[in-house]
């Protein structure tokens, strides 16, 4: 039996300011020194470390948020002088999708590679849009298919990117006509790709390729930045190369992974060709931005003989409309595609790769769930080494500027000090990968399902909401949310 | 001279001429609702009241309040600082006989309190968490300016109401001072008591005084104090409290008549001496908040005491597997149950399971298999420990998974014939309601006793010392922080509110008791925003 696979994490902290999401509030002056101080008695020294952090004259002026929010220093105090409040700083950070607790869940996975496990229940809203409207199926007693995640039986998360034949066939004689299949397997679900907005820093898609060397996966390069990696991580690099470009990029094309990308452009079937002229057994992939219309242009290509998809939805996971306006969420998007295929009659022999709002290890589960094969992981790379998805880097992808321009040169974006840090990057990407596919493989043996290849498609391992809510309340009388005054 | 079976079923049938099967003198525990107030100094409310420096110390403020919050006992200087969680904010301040429209220098100010805003979240929102401290604080419902009845997740229970509640016909709350009050209820009291044994088989008929029981918490995800006292309060209340699966603690067996023991997969504790000593076994065979993945105690809390009782090596992580590793179908599952019944004969059997798509199917199947009980563990229940991703995304929330039994087993025919329980989200009295007029018979508390006690849902049960609250740890320094005998009385008064706010529904609904309620959704409305107020209005 080969080597399980397993994703070796290193404890890694931080370097950026972390921001926390519960400031104390102190009124020292009027404290009266009584021998009932709360202060010590707390569980997790929080006073203790905030006292040696404010002596220490190197420490940055900057609160350090350790509080769990307990109260119990709040309710003990004899005089009553403390007091909580929610930072302003946590609530700005990122968006209505990028929200502060992803934001700092995916910091936390990053530190050191570990599922985020806590007590007490589920402390969000009911359900939301896109990938919160789901819930993943799990298996009871009446289905003998596992032994747990802690159990013998091991659960296969590997994926194969490339065009799968649907059967082989034979001349008279019995050799075998089809010509044998070029795979790439990767043993995990995602690709490591490039920013959703423009990062110009060369440091990072180094550190992306290095990643992807360790995780056994493949990460995205633009051709220009794929020419500065090291040899030894050019085998993980699939480079972005345009049609023009295929010529001048002959020797990266050869020398990086078996997987080369192309935008999606009018003589996309030729620039393949060529690409596989210079690689036979290259596979070629056509990038190609989320629209409502991609069923339809799937269908044609894959009639050209494209098979290999890179689908890339917006940060907001949400395909882009005819006049640029943001569309349906992937989840419906994919649910369309991977129907339609399946319709044609060729679902398996293509392979679709989504991007885009993929954000957490539940996003990935829930994608594959829709009818992807796999996912890239973009933003969420960089909210690993630190990245608040601020206002900034949003205004960039709309006016499409270029973060590397003097003018939006953040000295705080701590994108650009972890940039300079290849090695660093590195682990941290790998450890939000391990505590991904961890949880994935929490989320697949609870489902009872044995390999991710398995999982594609399979809505019927799903529960979604607008389904069940009929199911469950369709008999229910229906009242305005607002009472009924007149 | 070995123990034969035959053995066994004498002495178990010697010792069940009394109507609970242990042999250990049995306490009880009074159902008197008492006074419980917060056991910190600082008792957080909604909202905070401000006394400047200019503050005269006339004592105005203190004989205008009738809600207790100034206060200048005689002899005393100075008015006491104000126990502003006692204040019910704007609703006094329209009176004009408020403190700070009364303080002759302007010296008081009445906000929201940020500490109130810092606590809970859209399933146990502010309001909430308030709300319950109120209730086992006082044993009644809490006043009109905290939302007792709802959350703020905007789905499932949070979406349903009573038609009486929105058609108008109920009074302003902020008008209705307690309206659940017995008092104010005239003629005679619903009944709120639960039939446990349906089957109609030769095993006890067990009935219990209101439809709640307390859910399943092992020794060493919470200390020793918390075990207790819901097990007290249930005694009180006769009915049950269930012990997890973390072995069956010694202090437990005054009240071995209320305590349901649980087996699940890891089998941690499970001995057929404590199979025997109850009324109820509950096989747990997943847990609504991480279904499908099994059972974890951090290393951190397994002390020598939990160890112990576990049969484990201190210090060391503990799983419990999943699934039961002897069961992988419906005939296994009966094979367990049938042993369980063998072991103990004059026992009912509880079968908990989570909520996955066929559900439904698990329920018929549970209930051939000889079922007493079907508890069904939603997935937004509560938990020591458990993955983020589990919680919120594997398996459906219990609004669901009622009345897809519910249906599924009146299909059946087989509807009458057992006792379905709902778990994992039920948070209010309102939430226990509406689970019943879905379809469930009764509910499984769990979270609610923990707030009732003082959690503020700070989610780290699970590790380091455990609970800073001493409710949740197995240290013993943080143990000794709740009192035993505050932690039964605050579990008492919950359900003595709760019990008053199911009373004042069922009479609202001109129901005579609470198994009346079961499975009318007619007396239940969704609210729906794609639905036009003013359309409905003309």
């Amino acid at each position: 039996m080969p080597d399980r696979y397993h994703i070796h994490t290193t404890i890694t902290p931080g370097r950026f300011y972390r921001v926390g999401k519960f400031g104390g509030i102190d009124w020292r002056e009027d404290c009266a020194r009584c021998s009932e101080c709360v202060k010590p008695r707390c569980n997790y020294e929080v006073h203790e470390h905030e006292a040696l952090h404010n002596r220490d004259p190197r420490a940055a002026l900057r609160p350090l948020y350790e509080c769990k929010a307990c109260f119990s220093c709040v309710q003990g105090c004899t005089k009553g002088l403390l007091s909580l409040s929610i930072n302003p700083e946590y609530l700005e950070m990122g968006d209505e999708y990028w929200t502060p607790d992803i934001i700092h869940t995916t910091w936390v996975q990053a530190d050191a590679g570990k599922i985020p496990v806590s007590g007490a229940g589920y402390r969000g809203p009911f359900h939301g849009t896109g990938f919160d409207s789901i819930w993943t199926d799990m298996s009871e007693i009446v289905r003998p298919t596992r032994d747990g995640i802690h159990g013998r039986e091991y659960i296969s998360t590997s994926v194969d990117i490339g065009p799968k034949p649907m059967r082989l066939e034979f001349s008279p004689d019995g050799r075998m006509i089809t010509p044998p299949a070029h795979l790439l397997e990767i043993p995990l679900p995602v690709i490591l790709d490039i920013p959703a907005w423009p990062v110009r820093e060369t440091g990072l898609a180094l550190a992306r390729a290095a990643a992807a060397r360790r995780l056994g996966t493949v990460a995205v390069l633009f051709a220009r930045d794929a020419a500065a990696v090291p040899e030894s991580d050019l085998g993980s690099v699939v480079p972005i190369v345009s049609a023009e470009d295929i010529e001048k990029r002959r020797d990266l094309i050869r020398n990086s992974s078996s997987m080369i990308q192309l935008p999606d452009g009018p003589e996309i079937d030729a620039a393949a060709a060529e690409v596989r002229k210079l690689k036979p057994r290259s596979i070629v992939s056509v990038r190609m931005t989320l629209r409502p219309d991609t069923a339809d242009r799937l269908v044609a290509l894959a009639g050209k003989g494209l098979k290999v998809f890179h689908l890339c939805a917006d940060p907001h996971g949400r395909e882009r409309g005819g006049d640029g306006t943001p569309g349906r969420h992937i989840k419906d998007a994919l649910r369309e595609i991977h129907g339609r295929l399946v319709g044609e009659g060729f679902r398996d022999e293509i392979t679709l790769i989504t991007s885009g709002g993929i954000a957490l290890a539940e996003h990935m589960a829930k994608a594959i769930i829709c009818g992807s094969d796999l996912v890239a992981a973009d933003t969420a790379l960089l909210v690993a080494l630190g990245c608040r998805v601020c206002l900034n880097a949003h205004s960039l992808l709309i006016d499409g500027a270029d973060l590397g321009s003097p003018e939006f040169r953040d000295p705080e974006c701590p994108i650009k000090s972890a940039a300079g840090d290849l090695h660093y990057a590195a682990r941290r990407m790998v450890n939000l990968m391990g505590a991904w596919h961890s949880q994935l493989i929490e989320v697949l043996g609870a489902m009872g399902i044995r390999e991710v290849r398995r999982l594609r498609g399979e809505v019927g391992r799903a529960i979604f909401r607008e389904e069940i809510e009929k199911e469950a309340f369709g008999d229910l009388d229906r009242m305005p949310m607002e009472p009924v005054t007149a | 001279m070995t123990t034969t079976i035959a053995d066994l079923k004498r002495q178990n049938n010697e010792r069940y001429q009394r109507p609970g099967n242990s042999d250990y003198p049995q306490e009880t525990v009074e159902r008197i609702v008492r006074p419980a107030p917060d056991r910190y100094r600082n008792a957080i409310g909604k909202f905070k009241v401000d006394r400047l420096a200019n503050c005269i110390a006339c004592g105005r403020c203190a004989e205008v309040c009738s809600y207790g919050v100034h206060a200048k006992p005689e002899g005393y200087k100075y008015t006491i600082r104000p126990q502003d969680y006692r204040c019910i904010g704007p609703a006094c301040l329209e009176t004009g006989q408020d403190c700070v429209s009364q303080c002759p220098v302007h010296a008081l100010r009445v906000r929201l309190n940020p500490n109130a805003e810092c606590l809970g979240d859209p399933r146990w929102s502010s309001d909430l968490v308030l709300a319950t401290w109120h209730m086992a604080e006082t044993g009644h419902r809490p006043p009109a300016h905290l939302e007792y009845r709802l959350g703020e997740s905007g789905g499932g229970f949070d979406r349903i109401r009573f038609k009486f509640e929105v058609d108008g016909s109920e009074p302003d709350r902020a008008l209705a001072d307690k309206p659940e009050d017995p008092a104010s209820n005239s003629g005679p009291e619903a009944d709120t008591g639960l039939e446990l044994n349906r089957r109609g088989d030769n095993r006890p008929r067990i009935r219990i005084d209101i439809p709640v029981y307390g859910g399943g918490m092992s020794f060493g995800s919470v200390s020793i104090h918390t075990i207790l006292a819901k097990a007290r309060a249930m005694t009180a209340w006769n009915s049950f409290t269930c012990t997890g699966e973390g072995g069956y603690p010694d202090r437990l067996k005054p009240y071995d008549d209320h305590v349901i023991t649980q087996v699940a997969t890891g089998l941690f504790g499970v001995r057929e001496e404590t199979i025997r000593r109850v009324r109820i076994v509950e096989f747990k065979y997943a847990q609504g908040a991480k279904p499908g993945l099994g059972g974890h105690l951090l290393g951190d809390k397994n002390t020598p005491d939990v160890a112990q009782m576990r049969g484990a090596v201190a210090g060391n992580a503990l799983f419990s597997p999943f699934p039961f590793h002897s069961v992988y179908s419906v005939e296994d599952h009966k094979k367990h149950l049938d042993w369980i019944k063998e072991v103990n004969p004059r026992c009912l059997v509880s079968v908990k399971v989570s909520t996955p798509t066929d559900v439904d199917m698990v329920a018929v199947g549970s209930f051939y298999a000889g079922a007493h009980i079907i508890h069904l563990d939603g997935s937004y229940g509560g938990t020591g420990a458990a993955p983020d991703i589990a919680k919120k995304n594997i398996a459906m929330p219990i609004e669901y998974a009622v009345p897809k039994v519910h249906k599924f087993l009146s299909a059946e025919s087989i509807r009458e014939k057992v006792t379905l329980i709902a778990s994992g989200g039920i948070r209010t009295a309102y939430d226990a309601l509406k689970a019943i007029a879905l379809g469930a018979d009764g509910v499984v508390i769990g979270t609610t006793e923990m707030i009732a006690l003082g959690c503020v849902r700070c989610s780290t049960c699970e590790s380091g010392r455990g609970c800073p609250r001493g409710i949740a740890s197995t240290d013993p320094e943080m143990v000794a922080l709740m009192p035993l005998d505050w932690a039964t009385q605050r579990l008492i008064n919950l359900q003595n509110a709760w019990r008053e706010q199911m009373i004042y529904v069922l009479k609202k609904l001109g129901l005579p008791s609470i198994q009346s309620l079961r499975g009318r959704t007619d007396f239940l409305c969704y609210m729906d925003d794609s639905i036009n107020t003013k359309d409905v209005a003309k």
